[in-house]
Parts: C-alpha cells; sequence; structure tokens
C-alpha cells in the first residue's frame, strides 16, 4: 500500500498559499529546464544557427572598409540584443502552443496555480535561458572579432536589459493569447509578431531609414528601445543618469502591457473555456 | 448545521454532499470562419441533475458522445456550463474555481505527458503544482509507481517510450499523488491489461477507504462499473435518463419491458436503447 497524503481539511492561509505559488512557479521554471535538456539536439541546432547567423551579419560590417569597427559593434549589439529578446518572446508566447501539442494543456489549466503564478515561471525561465543563449553567442562573436568595448557603460546596459526585459514579457503574454484564441493557427500568429518586431525596430539598421509607417510601428515596439539604450551605454558610453529617454518608456510598455496581458489572458481562458477550446491539438 | 464550503469533512453526519450538479446544460456551436454562420450544434448536457454523496464512487454510463467527458471536463473546471449550478464541497463552481481545483484531480482516457520527459521528471512538475514539495517526493513517486508496476529504469525513461498500459499508470499515479479528495476519472482502464486493471480499481477502493476520497468514474466497463460504483448514472445524447445502484437499475429496467433484466448491459440497452458501444454524433469539444 501506498501511503498518501490526507488532503488538508481547510483552505490553506496566506502563508501556505504563497509558498505553494513560489513552489508551482518553480515547477514551471524547472519543467522548462528539463524540456531543454531532453530537446537537446533542438537545442545546439538553434544555438548553432543562431550563432552562424549572427557571425554572417558581422561579417558583412567587417566587409565594409569604412569605419568596419563601429559597424561591427552595432551589428553586434542588435543580434545580440534580438538574440536575447527572441528567446524571451518565445519561450512566453509559445508556452500554450507547445502544451497543446505536447497534450498536457487541460492538465496544467486545472492545477491549483494563479496565471500571475503560471507566467512568472515561464517568464523567469525564459529570462535565465535568454541570459545563458546570448551569453554564449557573446563568446562566439568576442571569439572571432577584435572588439573595443573601453568605452561600454555595462551597468547602464544592464538596467536597460531589465527594463527591456519587463516589457517584452508582458508583449510575451499578450502574444501567448493567441494559441489559446486560435487552436491550429495561434503558433503562426506569434511568429509574424516577432517578425514584424525585428523588422521595424532598428535590430541591424537605425529605425531612421525606414518609411513613415514603420517608423510609427518601431516607436511602439519595446525592441526599439532596448536597442537604441543598449548601444547609447556600450557604443556611446552614455551615463545611467542620461537613459530616461529609452527607460521611459520601456516601462511604460512593461506597466502596461503586463496587467492588461494578464487580464486579457484571463478573459481568453474564460472564452476558451465557454466555447471548448481549451484543449490538446496534434 | 453544515460544514462551511471547501472544507472536508471525512465522513461525519454533517458532510456536505461531495457533488450537487442542478440543471446543467451545455451546448457546443461550430461556426463558419468567414460568416460565423452556425454549422452544426450539439446539446452536449441537457439539464443534468445529480447528486454525490462524499466516499461515493460515482458511475457515469454512455456511449461515445453521449456527454460523459464534457460533464467530467465541466467538474474539472475546464469548460464553462451555459446553465444550471456545480457545487463541489459546497463550493461554487462559477465562484471558487481556485477553490475546487485543490480539490480535485482528474484521470483522462488519454495519458497527457510531456512526451520526452520522464515519468520522474513529469510526476515532479503535476506534484509541485499541487503544492507537494521535500526530499519525500521523489521516493513516493518511485515507490508508487513501483507498486503499479513500472520497472527502475522505466522510470527515468521518456514518456513516449512507454506502453500505452505504463503511461496509463503514470497518469494513475499522478492523480492518487496528490491525494484529491474528488477523483474524476474518464474511462482510466481502457487499455489496460486485467492485472493493471485490477490494480488501478484497488487503487480508487483505497483512496475511498483510506482518504475519504469521492471518484466519479466514466467508463465503458460494465463489469467495472457493477464491481466498483456505489450508484450509476445512466446519460444518452446529454440528458440523465437514470440514477440508481446497479441492482436497481436492473429492476427499473425490468419494469420498462416486463421481464427479468439479468445483467447490466442490457438494463443499458433497456433504458437508453442503445448498445454500449454504438457512437453517437460526437460533441465539437
Amino acid at each position: 500500500m501506498i501511503e498518501l497524503e490526507r488532503a488538508p481539511s481547510h483552505p490553506p492561509g496566506t502563508a501556505g498559499r504563497l509558498r505553494r505559488e513560489a513552489l508551482a512557479a518553480y515547477a514551471f521554471m524547472e519543467r522548462n529546464f528539463f524540456l531543454a535538456r531532453r530537446y537537446w539536439g533542438w537545442e545546439i541546432a538553434f544555438l548553432v544557427y543562431n550563432i552562424t547567423s549572427s557571425l554572417s551579419v558581422l561579417y558583412i560590417g567587417k566587409a565594409q572598409e569604412v569605419n568596419s569597427q563601429h559597424l561591427i559593434l552595432y551589428l553586434g549589439i542588435g543580434t545580440l540584443v534580438w538574440s536575447y529578446l527572441r528567446s524571451v518572446f518565445a519561450n512566453i508566447s509559445e508556452m500554450i502552443a507547445w502544451e497543446r501539442w505536447e497534450g498536457t494543456i487541460e492538465y496544467t489549466m486545472m492545477a491549483p496555480v494563479s496565471r500571475l503564478t503560471h507566467m512568472l515561471g515561464v517568464s523567469l525561465f525564459s529570462v535565465l535561458y535568454g541570459i545563458a543563449r546570448t551569453a554564449i553567442l557573446f563568446l562566439a562573436i568576442a571569439l572571432l572579432f577584435d572588439v573595443n568595448l573601453g568605452n561600454a557603460n555595462f551597468g547602464g546596459a544592464l538596467v536597460v536589459i531589465l527594463f527591456g526585459s519587463l516589457s517584452f514579457i508582458g508583449v510575451g503574454i499578450m502574444a501567448a493569447v493567441l494559441p489559446l484564441l486560435f487552436t491550429e493557427r495561434g503558433e503562426e500568429m506569434t511568429f509574424i509578431i516577432s517578425s514584424v518586431l525585428l523588422l521595424v525596430s532598428g535590430v541591424y539598421y537605425p529605425v531612421s531609414v525606414l518609411p513613415g509607417w514603420m517608423q510609427s510601428l518601431a516607436r511602439v515596439s519595446p525592441a526599439t528601445y532596448v536597442l537604441e539604450g543598449m548601444r547609447a551605454t556600450v557604443l556611446d558610453g552614455r551615463a545611467t543618469a542620461e537613459l530616461g529617454h529609452y527607460l521611459l518608456p520601456m516601462a511604460v510598455i512593461g506597466l502596461l502591457t503586463i496587467p492588461v496581458g494578464m487580464a486579457v489572458f484571463n478573459a481568453v481562458e474564460r472564452y476558451a473555456k465557454r466555447t471548448g477550446r481549451l484543449k490538446r491539438s496534434g | 448545521m453544515h460544514a462551511r464550503p471547501g472544507t472536508v469533512t471525512h465522513g461525519t453526519a454533517e458532510s456536505l454532499p461531495a457533488v450537487t450538479v442542478e440543471h446543467l446544460t451545455k451546448t457546443f456551436v461550430r461556426r463558419s470562419l468567414v460568416r460565423r454562420r452556425r454549422l452544426q450544434t450539439v446539446r452536449a448536457l441537457d439539464d443534468v441533475t445529480f447528486h454525490v454523496q462524499q466516499r461515493e464512487i460515482f458511475g457515469i454510463l454512455g456511449v461515445n458522445g453521449s456527454g460523459k467527458s464534457t460533464l467530467i471536463r465541466v467538474l474539472s473546471t475546464l469548460i464553462v456550463p451555459d446553465a444550471g449550478t456545480v457545487r463541489i464541497f459546497g463550493c461554487d463552481l462559477a465562484r471558487d474555481e481556485a477553490e475546487i481545483k485543490r480539490l480535485i484531480n482528474r484521470v483522462s482516457v488519454e495519458a497527457s505527458f510531456f512526451k520526452k520527459l520522464s515519468a520522474m521528471e513529469n510526476l515532479l512538475y503535476a506534484l509541485r503544482l499541487y503544492g507537494r514539495a521535500g526530499r519525500g517526493l521523489r521516493v513516493d513517486i518511485v515507490s508508487i509507481l513501483g507498486r503499479l508496476g513500472l520497472e527502475p529504469g522505466q522510470i527515468s525513461q521518456p514518456m513516449e517510450q512507454l506502453s500505452r498500459g505504463m503511461q496509463q499508470k503514470v497518469a494513475i499515479a499522478r492523480a492518487f499523488l496528490t491525494a484529491p479528495v474528488l477523483l474524476l476519472l474518464d474511462e482510466p482502464t481502457t487499455g489496460l491489461d486485467p492485472r493493471s486493471k485490477q490494480d488501478v480499481q484497488q487503487f480508487i477502493r483505497q483512496l475511498r477507504d483510506e482518504h475519504d476520497a469521492t471518484s466519479i468514474l466514466c467508463t465503458h466497463d460494465m463489469d467495472e462499473a457493477e464491481r466498483l460504483c456505489d450508484r450509476i448514472a445512466v446519460i444518452d445524447r446529454g440528458r440523465l435518463i437514470a440514477v440508481d445502484t446497479a441492482d436497481g437499475l436492473k429492476r427499473t429496467a425490468a419494469n420498462l419491458v416486463g421481464r427479468p433484466v439479468a445483467t447490466l448491459e442490457d438494463a443499458f440497452f433497456q433504458l437508453t436503447g442503445r448498445d454500449l458501444h454504438a457512437e453517437a454524433l460526437e460533441p465539437v469539444a
């Protein structure tokens, strides 16, 4: 016979509830770590693709005869920041699509865990995962290119990336609604969003070269401010106190998109439960 | 005086009913993508009313598409009904969803696991979501999986390398290790060999006898229903036709046809006019 814990007779108190939510957030992080470890072949394939495509872009910079050092650094910041932001966005926005595909979505959704905790666990993992991948990419770039970072304000860069992460978590939560709403096509839609962000946010070029209507899109993309802020701190050595111009829009986007994204997600989850869409596919 | 909602009273005379379902109705509508025109409407649950007492093993019999799984998914908080009320240990499904989630778990016909993760990794994830932690957790997982017949080597294998029967046993372990007070079972023994079926049935009884758990069991297996269930509901085209003990259902069917009805299968046929293995129109969800 197996000894089972008897279910508690009364609902847990505040401390008990907080402990359970913290444990659940850890469960999502640990699960995603297990998944990354089990899908190691794909992890390596994506990492190699990420490194080679980034290096290809940097060699375009090196091929230019005028000011190639500055260009390499400009493009390097673009590839590194985009690699990080794309990773955070993808991990969060694809969490529902992934669970639909695996067939576990119903079990996750019926677990006694708040949706905020669910998002928090997935977001924390995505930030750690993004940092690890970007660090490997940075090492590869540092090995092959002689870049001078003597002027960089690394503290300021860290502040920018923290604010940028917040804003991208919010956008990722909003995008995660799509696979909940559209059982078959939701994942493709999140891919389109990240592609548009790549185009308009100035990853490899200044936003000023874009047509006017694309520049309007760039103004609402958090990636634009992360990239401009990173270039200001790493390329130009701008002091942290002077970064308000970049940090304020990121903070506003983060503070708006996270609660709005959560509210939209809860509303769409309710709609999915009303229409019977909360089920596996594949 | 009744216990307060969400409180499990472990079998006192004053205890709340485990489940109260009243006038539950759910219709699924499939619409065309462009004009949102109705293509198909299926009434999956039609004015369903029943009560389940604490510690009861309550069976639900019906053909495929009769509304059994929709009912289980409503009780699991995965489908919002159109009308009617559901109370689980006094908690209202519409108002107290978070509290209800703490009290229930479910085993469905599909095992539903992360395919590349091992049984241990899948169970660690699931149990942490239910607030279980500590060093004993891995020991408990190994112990229950061993009891269900998994070799130690199989516990660390990816789920996709286990047979369907083994996967289903891991699903049973997942539900049991969270020690739910209401266990929702949607054809949990489908595809299992006779020995595994017996193990699962024994676990359901163990949960009731030692942990005062209540179970709602959807099944096609007449022997299983008769052997395990205290009462059985017969559901057809979303409507509840009858609720009684197995013998009571046979008597009702006998009164209906004016001759003795010897088996539960015959009783089901007489009550619904259908063979239990027939297919009804599948709901959209």
